[in-house]
């Protein structure tokens, strides 16, 4: 034991990995997974910096190809907008195709092939192609989504989300549909421009 | 690793064999593993950047009995989105100088720029066509906005306008 000692060069880790699991847990507890959406929306970007609130937020996607999506958040007002929607058409909904609509995120097929769609598994939901809402002078269905859900949710806030390359027509009609619905303020879901 | 460790952790030298003492370590790395492993998954999964918006206010829709405020014709920018991303813009209602540009710095804003310097209490037209997309339009707020045009309309096309716009 006289000779010169050598020491293991060890240290002590315990503060770092403490460190580590708090880092986990906030990131654990932070995340939101984003919900998977029926299609991908390519938003233009512009300067306007105002962020979109949390809560209370009625979406309209449009996408490329012109299909109109609805999607609004809150499990409970779903289930009573989709109360709402039923005694409209006259259409009665199950228990399981409740559970569906609240738990769904975007959706675009008409009313008329609404409980069919709410009936097939989740898997297969996603598999398919959602016409989207119809949204013509002859059956405006997006009409009637939106003032229902203002109903059921009068807090709403409407957020127009639509892609870059959609043409314009299919626009007009939604923001007329806005408009004879008496709503004239809205917010437009925008990328945030890199240049200038 | 990190580890805990209460014994020495040195080699018996003694040859007489003691009572073994079992030693209350326990080996943390798998589990300080997995930890970094979350916590790089959630870190990159995270996404702190909350989505943009832009408010757009529309106008009411006029009731019968409002008087529709009149507008000086001369003080009237249009603009006219047409197809590939062309703007076409003239001031006034009565004999159109149509003129073309796009959507660059160097086009639509310098217009609006100029001729909000020119023209006192300019009111500008925002006439989407049919052939325009929904990027134009965002694009043509976002000018607005950036070069600080009070008053702006999001209004229908006129026949006269696509007519003017087809002859181009």
């Amino acid at each position: 034991m006289s000779s010169p000692k050598r020491t293991k060069p060890s240290l002590d880790m315990t503060p770092m990995v403490d460190l580590a699991f708090l880092l986990v847990t906030f990131f654990m507890l932070t995340t939101k997974f984003a919900p998977e959406e029926p299609v991908v929306v390519d938003m233009p970007s512009s300067v306007s910096d105002i962020k979109l609130p949390d809560t209370d937020i009625l979406t309209i996607s449009i996408a490329r190809e012109g299909t109109i999506y609805f999607n609004m958040d809150g499990k409970y007002t779903r289930e009573a907008l989709l109360g709402k929607i039923g005694e409209k058409y006259g259409l009665q909904f199950t228990e399981e195709e409740k559970q569906a609509f609240m738990l769904m995120s975007s959706m675009g097929v008409p009313v008329g092939n609404l409980k069919e769609f709410l009936s097939l598994p989740a898997e297969e939901r996603k598999a398919i192609r959602q016409p989207g809402i119809p949204c013509d002078s002859l059956r405006n269905e997006l009409a009637d989504w939106v003032v229902l859900a203002r109903v059921s949710n009068p807090k709403l806030r409407i957020a127009l989300k639509g892609d870059r390359e959609a043409a314009y027509p299919v626009v007009k009609q939604v923001l007329n549909t806005l408009k004879d619905n008496n709503i004239s303020r809205f917010n437009m879901i925008t990328n945030l421009e890199k240049e200038s | 690793m990190a580890e805990i460790k209460e014994s020495g952790g040195g080699k018996d030298k003694g040859k007489k064999v003691r009572s073994k003492k079992s030693s209350t370590s326990i080996d943390m790395t798998p589990m300080v593993d997995l930890a970094f492993l979350l916590l790089t998954f959630f870190m990159l999964a995270t996404t702190f950047n909350k989505p943009q918006t832009m408010e757009l206010t529309m106008p009411e829709k006029p009731k019968k009995e409002d008087n529709q405020p009149l507008v000086n014709e001369k003080k009237v920018l249009n603009l006219v989105l047409g197809k590939e991303d062309k703007v076409y813009w003239y001031v006034g209602i009565t004999d159109p100088q149509i003129q073309v540009t796009n959507f660059s710095q160097e086009g639509v804003r310098k217009i609006l720029l100029e001729q909000n310097q020119q023209i006192k209490d300019m009111v500008v037209l925002i006439k989407p066509s049919d052939g325009s997309k929904y990027k134009n339009l965002v694009d043509i707020l976002d000018e607005m906005q950036i070069s600080n045009v009070a008053r702006f309309a999001l209004v229908d096309i006129t026949p006269e306008d696509v007519a003017l716009i087809s002859n181009l």
